[in-house]
């Protein structure tokens, strides 16, 4: 692929953006961010204004070009400038997960080797210092809140408006530096380095170019016909790539406006006073709103209940087909625009997903359940398939081809290929330059001709040209018998049960599948309230007769549904047992980014997985858990070991028929 | 002991000035029940002062007599360089005294922001009939003391329970809006009656947390009265220590752990 070094219009950089955007939209606001009750507005000229300060201020501190500039907090405005600050000096910005503990964070920041860190708080600045000792390259560190850290030594911490300020009163020094350093800015040079979560293993810095991100962002853009008007909440992790595809680059490329929510805790009600017309979500927030909802449903009144109920069975009916523009009859139409009236009007406001144009679920397979229901109610909820390497966008469901089993076509610009093992293979010019200080990933991932290896299995279906992911490529194992073992889609059908939270299913190389199970403290919670269930603590909730016997019944109805599937039948699950505590990003259990490490959990829980296959009524176990502040403890429970029933195996020309 | 004018710096470094508030020889009764026999104490400016000792020690009583509460039948109270003459309780608020309370006080029914706002009651001066028709200096003064009460809200991270009546919320975050509310008074001395009573671990780590914070970011002065000794010990400069209404202990937490009365106090004492 033949690639040139300049785009065709000038706009090269991320920096370039933000110049033309400061001209083109200059009253038009760029970024929201709720404060002490308020919304406060920067539009694009003062964001420009805001940014140019801070680059100044990062030039007058020593930043050199090439420099990485971690960047660590929840989405504010003040980040986003902050990132965009370092492009314009010709530093590297790298955004990492605020919630990480500082093991990992060492390791990260060793890795790409910062001198200096932007972050927001005492919490930050407290885990950076504490892995201090360890590095050796750190210099200084910015934050933006000062709270707490007034009688810290402040020789190499800076508040962030003080680096505005010395940028602001040295701008004649180093105004002329700046320019230059902008304008060097090419398509070729690094926008941004993100760390994968890593299923397996370290994380990677996966290092990515101007043209990766203003080409995926210009394409899926025009697909889903973005415009400047467009109003995004940001609320996703800053250190994952889709953040920083929606909230800098397609907010850059097409000049609409982030709004960044007052606290994580507030998000719901600020989601609901912005009301997106473009809205992206992993599956679990869509989970959690959904659970929410079915929660207050069942404490409301008979007849509310009643009416709810009616009206979502008629949305479920006919909700799809209008919303693809398909022909519904008449009668349909007019009960459907009632319902709206009365019904799914206001359930989408108060979901705050009333104005949303375009919704996608991404990350992880959504359940049809829950997907369904979304788009029953009018919501144009779409699903992409992504990865960090690819800047996001691999594949992408155009309106009207929208299902909840394929993940769409593949989105302008990128060739897809699938390998003779089934793997997903992908070019485009939105693939990553390499993987920073590690040739021999970026050499087993990406090929000399540019094709990246997705590590997930899948096949374009017959007619329809849409791709279909059925797993992880290395989770698809096989069962003692030869037969094909895909775990996570009996973890997902598990995970649609509103009262199951996480699944882990086991099998590969085994006669028969098992699963560990963690409960959703919420609704569990709430039917417990309802039937005067009293517990001290999620441990023994968990371990209730009655809560056993729920799942028990969830488990069994996967099992049903799972013999009707001629690939996976064999993959029902016989015996499981639920958790006694919840998988854990702190406790290295899951990734920051909620995927389960099936390598991890298995070893770690060893002595339980031993006893849902040698038979044993319940088993005594001990686990080491770790605080949020990094402080380490030991729960110890014992837990009951339950047989599921199985269902038999359909007969074959049954599933034909389907 | 140290001069009334004369500060002191903390182990951790911070600077704690004269003497705000003296009591002179208090004493308490109530018929023949003597709460309080004989007390003597001040708060310095700055400090985080501790009211520690076993049930019905008096403590509550103290802390109550602090804020005008309760009138002494005997001793003086002198803040700020004067001797406080008998008050109301409103009237030794206007002082720049808040409290919060060990069975919290707040008003169920309404929401956190409104109660954090009645905080501000001292600080609104339009009348009845400004306030009703809304304009001018009513509006004024409540968008400032709206901003006060933002900034108070933010500190004590509970945006997200802004708009919640305070009926609906566990009791952790209650006794946080209580203590929003007497912030929102910008007092000089803050008054906390047992804020981490029936609070589990994390949610008294995260009050002492608050504790620290306030003393620090507002440089205000804090009294508090705890029952739980770790608390009292990580968290306060200086620590009066009273049993059956007599002060056993007076001096820095270290100083007070190692004091034999105190200690008899609290593990109790053989008798021969």
């Amino acid at each position: 692929m033949a690639q040139s070094s300049q785009a065709t219009d000038g706009m090269d950089s991320v920096p370039a953006l933000l110049q033309r955007n400061a001209t083109r939209f200059a009253d038009r606001p760029a970024y929201r961010e709720k404060e002490y009750g308020i919304w406060q507005c920067w539009t694009w000229a003062e964001a420009e204004k805001e940014i140019e300060a801070l680059a100044l201020g990062l030039i007058n501190l020593g930043v050199n070009e090439g420099d990485f500039v971690a960047v660590i907090g929840r989405n504010r405005p003040h980040f986003y400038w902050s990132m965009v600050a370092a492009q314009s000096v010709g530093a590297i910005p790298v955004p990492l997960y605020q919630d990480a503990a500082a093991p990992e964070m060492a390791y990260v920041m060793e890795h790409c080797g910062a001198r200096f860190a932007i972050v927001e708080d005492q919490e930050q600045v407290d885990k950076l210092i504490e892995v201090q000792d360890g590095l050796h390259q750190l210099e200084h560190i910015i934050y933006v809140d000062p709270r707490g850290l007034r009688k810290y030594d402040h020789h190499k911490l800076h508040r962030f408006v003080d680096i505005q300020e010395q940028g602001r009163a040295a701008h004649y020094e180093w105004i002329e530096d700046l320019k230059a350093r902008r304008a060097k800015l090419t398509y070729d040079s690094i926008c941004v380095m993100l760390y994968t979560s890593g299923t397996t293993g370290k994380p990677k810095g996966v290092v990515l170019s101007n043209r990766n991100i203003i080409e995926a962002s210009k394409s899926s853009s025009e697909f889903d016909r973005l415009t400047k008007d467009e109003e995004v909440l940001a609320y996703l992790p800053m250190a994952w790539v889709g953040d920083f595809i929606f909230s800098i680059g397609q907010a850059y490329w097409c000049g609409f406006c982030v709004n960044c929510p007052e606290s994580p805790e507030t998000m719901q009600t600020d989601l609901r006073e912005i009301g997106p017309t473009y809205f992206f979500a992993p599956p679990r927030v869509f989970e959690t709103q959904l659970t929410n909802v079915m929660i207050r449903m069942e404490d409301a009144g008979r007849f509310k209940k009643w009416l709810f109920d009616h009206f979502m069975a008629h949305a479920r009916r006919v909700g799809p087909a209008i919303l693809d523009g398909k022909s519904v009859s008449g009668m349909d139409k007019l009960k459907y625009a009632l319902g709206n009236l009365f019904i799914y009007g206001p359930l989408k406001d108060t979901l705050g997903l009333g104005r949303v144009r375009v919704g996608y679920t991404a990350g992880e397979a959504i359940g049809p359940e829950i997907f369904e229901f979304y788009r029953s109610l009018g919501i144009n909820l779409k699903q992409l398939y992504g990865q960090t390497e690819a800047s996001v966008f691999i594949t992408l469901q155009p309106d009207g081809e929208v299902r909840s089993d394929t993940v769409g076509v593949p989105a302008p610009g990128v060739e897809i290929r699938i390998s003779d093992t089934g793997e997903v293979f992908y070019r485009s010019a939105g693939t990553f330059e390499y993987y920073y200080k590690n040739p021999e990933s970026t050499a087993s991932t990406k090929d000399p001709e540019g094709w990246v290896a997705t590590g997930d299995a899948g096949f374009f279906e017959d007619g329809s040209g849409h791709l279909r992911i059925i797993d992880r490529a290395k989770d698809v194992g096989k069962m003692a018998d030869g037969r094909m073992f895909a775990p996570k889609y009996v973890e997902n059908k598990l995970k649609f049960y509103p009262n199951i939270l996480e699944a882990v299913v086991f099998g590969n190389g085994r006669d028969a599948c098992t699963a560990f199970i963690n409960i959703d403290l919420t609704a569990v919670g709430n039917w417990a309230e309802r039937n005067n269930i009293g517990y001290a603590s999620y441990q023994e909730l968990a371990g209730h007769p009655k809560v056993l016997e729920t799942i028990k019944s969830h488990v069994e109805e996967v099992n049903r549904s799972l013999a009707d599937d001629p690939m996976l039948s064999h993959c029902q699950v016989h015996r499981f047992l639920v958790l006694h505590k919840e998988l854990d990003a702190d406790d290295g259990e899951m990734t920051r980014t909620r995927k389960v490490r099936r390598g991890v959990i298995s070893e770690k829980f060893d002595d339980l997985l031993t006893a849902l296959y040698d038979g044993s009524p319940e088993i005594h176990t001990t686990t080491e858990v770790t605080y949020e502040d990094g402080r380490k403890g030991a729960i110890s429970a014992t837990l009951r070991i339950v047989d599921a029933k199985v269902a038999p195996v359909a007969a074959a020309h049954k599933v034909a028929a389907e | 002991m140290l001069d009334a004018s004369e500060g002191y710096t903390t182990e951790d470094g911070r600077k704690i000035g004269g003497v705000v508030m003296e009591m002179k020889n208090i004493t308490l009764r109530f018929g023949g029940v003597v709460a309080i026999k004989d007390i003597s104490f001040d708060i310095r400016q700055g400090e985080i002062r501790a009211i520690i000792g076993p049930n019905g020690a008096g403590k509550s009583s103290m802390l109550n007599v602090i804020s005008g509460f309760y009138h002494p039948q005997e001793g003086e109270v002198w803040y700020q360089g004067t001797r406080r003459p008998p008050m109301k309780p409103y009237q030794v608020a206007q002082q720049g005294i808040a409290r919060t309370f060990q069975n919290i006080a707040l008003f169920e029914g309404m929401t956190v922001l409104d109660n954090v706002m009645t905080g501000r009651m001292r600080q609104m001066k339009a009348g009845l009939f400004a306030q009703a028709i809304w304009k001018g200096r009513a509006e004024r003064e409540e968008v400032a003391n709206r901003e006060v009460v933002e900034k108070v809200i933010d500190f004590l991270e509970i945006q997200h329970i802004r708009k919640t009546p305070v009926g609906r919320l566990p009791y952790g975050l209650k006794k946080r809006v209580e203590l929003a509310r007497a912030l929102a008074a910008e007092p000089s001395i803050l008054l906390l009656d047992e804020p981490m009573a029936g609070m589990n671990v994390e949610e008294k780590e995260d009050m002492s947390r608050f504790i620290l914070d306030v003393n620090d970011e507002f440089g205000t002065t804090i009294a508090l009265i705890e029952h739980d000794m770790g608390v009292v010990m990580d968290l306060s400069d200086r620590v009066v220590v009273m049993d059956y209404g007599k002060k056993i202990g007076d001096g820095t937490p270290d100083e007070v752990r190692n004091n034999q009365d105190v200690i008899d106090a609290y593990l109790g004492v053989a008798h021969d």
